[in-house]
């Protein structure tokens, strides 16, 4: 039972069919995510304007489907939000996935926040939480203009 | 051969996995352990415990004497010349970098060649990178054809006037191709090339005899061989470990110490500096004794037999594409599967009690090479049969059911 919770619809879909899966037109800031204990590769493109509102995001990369759905998702969650609010909901999606909590923010809507929760089934696969997180940590780090490469040994 | 009775006796196959039994398909990581190994590291501290070496007391005699006998066991096994040839290690890692740091610092100089292989395990290149790096050497990679596999030719051509060791894998961890090491170590001798053999995959699956191959170094991970972790093997000529300086400083490895200058002891002891992981090389002799009792020749045999029947059912899946067609091959097969990335393949499997190895497997050169950033990967021990690979099968097919394919 838990596979079906982990492989669920939305996160097959993603990753079969990830959003946003380019350079985006316009991007001004850029950042990389590396997993070095299974090579998985995300690399996040993002156009911020001058009040910090996510234009547009998209990433390129390559890893497993939980990887690739996750970045997909997170496009799609942050796309058109100002940068201070998706941080919030970023930081709440990553103590969803580690401590299995609900996602209460109300800036995200009925779609997103269960969109969002389809990737709650990692959490019982301790080995794939990083799949998960990788492509959201790179988002902050790409909108922070942090030069360092986001290394998954690295992050929490 | 009864595969079950060997079967039992490992301890661990009766852990069930999520609910299943175990399905262990992942030795070229490691290995799982015979009881006999483990009972005889508990035995080892609960009756013959002390440290090893200088005490004069009982227990230390006793302790010393079941390490040393372990590398009179070894020594036979791998049929080095001498007893003073084997160094216990804490790996093929380690095995590797001893030599690459103490061979490197004195052979080695600006615009020499070291010649390794695109097979490689990182840590068959890492080491001899710092010597690249420390030294302004040059590292040449023999190129591997489209079926995995390194020959002679390859090697022939990269040697030059200034390579200064040749290091490469015996058995490849991701192709599972077995390389012909002796027609290399012949063509080296006659250039006069030391090489050095990493052994981890081979030797838990081959026969060694090192004064028939005649290579100058041979490193072995004793975790891979049934024993317990911890334990590497460097096997070296005698006339090397002569001439190379110490790796690590300490207790032990001296033979007289003073202000002014100290003098170093004899080998094996100059490369085996502080307290050694004792009661693991003694549990170690054990692992030697359970796979001569059953015969490696047995074991090789066996372990063919579950590989080939492995590779047969992978085929049969259309979406499988195995990586590498060796025509000499060990017990490991590497695979992807169209739509389904590695790591989920791992994951789904393990569901199903499969355990398998997904990644880059320590091989990023490889994996680059062949444009795949990962592979799953199958590798069988003496305690694998036919059923294990027809769940794996099943298991697959499950893969492909959550991934709808």
């Amino acid at each position: 039972m838990d596979l079906k919770e982990l492989y669920q619809e939305i996160i097959l879909d993603h990753g079969k069919n990830p959003r946003n899966k380019k350079k985006c037109d316009g991007f001004n800031k850029e950042a990389e995510g590396y997993n070095p204990l299974c090579g998985d590769k995300v690399h996040v493109f993002l156009k911020l304007d001058d009040n910090k509102k996510v234009i547009d995001v998209s990433f390129e990369g390559e890893g497993c489907a939980i990887s690739m759905a996750s970045a997909s998702i997170m496009t799609e969650i942050v796309k058109g939000k100002d940068f201070d609010i998706a941080k919030k909901i970023i930081s709440e999606f990553l103590t969803m996935i580690r401590e299995g909590s609900k996602i209460t923010i109300n800036n995200v809507s009925k779609n997103e926040n269960v969109t969002m929760m389809s990737l709650s089934g990692v959490k019982k696969f301790p080995m794939r939480v990083k799949c998960a997180t990788l492509a959201w940590h790179t988002f902050i780090s790409a909108a922070e203009e942090k030069k360092e490469t986001v290394n998954t040994e690295k992050i929490d | 051969m009864d595969i079950k009775l060997i079967k039992s006796q490992f301890p661990i196959f009766q852990e069930k996995i999520n609910g299943k039994p175990l399905i262990y398909l992942d030795s070229a990581n490691s290995s799982q352990k015979p009881k006999r190994v483990i009972d005889r590291i508990s035995k080892f501290y609960q009756k013959e415990f002390s440290n090893i070496g200088r005490s004069v007391h009982s227990l230390a005699v006793t302790a010393t004497n079941r390490f040393e006998e372990t590398r009179d066991i070894v020594k036979k096994y791998i049929n080095a010349k001498s007893r003073e040839e084997i160094i216990f290690t804490k790996n093929a890692t380690e095995s590797i970098n001893l030599i690459a740091t103490t061979y490197g610092e004195k052979f080695i100089q600006k615009g020499d060649e070291i010649l390794i292989t695109e097979l490689e395990h990182h840590s068959n290149y890492v080491p001899w990178h710092f010597i690249r790096q420390r030294k302004g050497a040059v590292i040449k990679f023999a190129e591997c054809n489209d079926k995995g596999e390194v020959d002679v030719d390859e090697i022939r051509k990269l040697i030059s006037s200034k390579t200064r060791i040749i290091a490469l894998t015996h058995l490849s961890n991701v192709t599972g191709a077995i390389l012909p090491i002796k027609k290399i170590i012949d063509l080296a001798k006659t250039k006069k090339i030391p090489v050095l053999i990493d052994g981890s995959q081979a030797a838990p699956h081959l026969p060694l005899n090192m004064q028939e191959l005649g290579c100058d170094f041979y490193a072995i991970s004793c975790h891979k061989m049934y024993g317990p972790t911890g334990v590497g093997i460097l096997y070296a000529k005698k006339k090397w470990l002569d001439e190379l300086s110490p790796y690590h400083g300490g207790g032990g490895m001296i033979e007289e110490v003073k202000k002014d200058g100290i003098t170093f002891a004899e080998s094996p002891a100059k490369y085996e500096a502080g307290t050694l992981q004792t009661a693991e090389v003694v549990g170690f002799s054990e692992s030697i004794k359970f796979i001569e009792n059953i015969g490696i020749k047995n074991i090789m045999q066996h372990e063919k037999e579950i590989m080939e029947y492995g590779l047969e059912q992978l085929r049969k899946h259309n979406s499988v594409k195995i990586i590498g067609d060796p025509k000499s091959r060990g017990s490991i097969i590497s695979f992807t599967i169209k739509g389904i990335h590695p790591h989920d393949i791992a994951t789904i499997l393990d569901e199903d009690g499969v355990a398998i190895r997904a990644g880059h497997h320590c091989c990023q050169i490889l994996h680059e090479k062949f444009g795949i950033a990962a592979t799953a990967r199958v590798s069988l021990g003496i305690y694998n049969s036919k059923e294990d690979i027809d769940v794996l099968s099943k298991a697959i097919n499950n893969c492909k059911k959550v991934f709808k394919i």
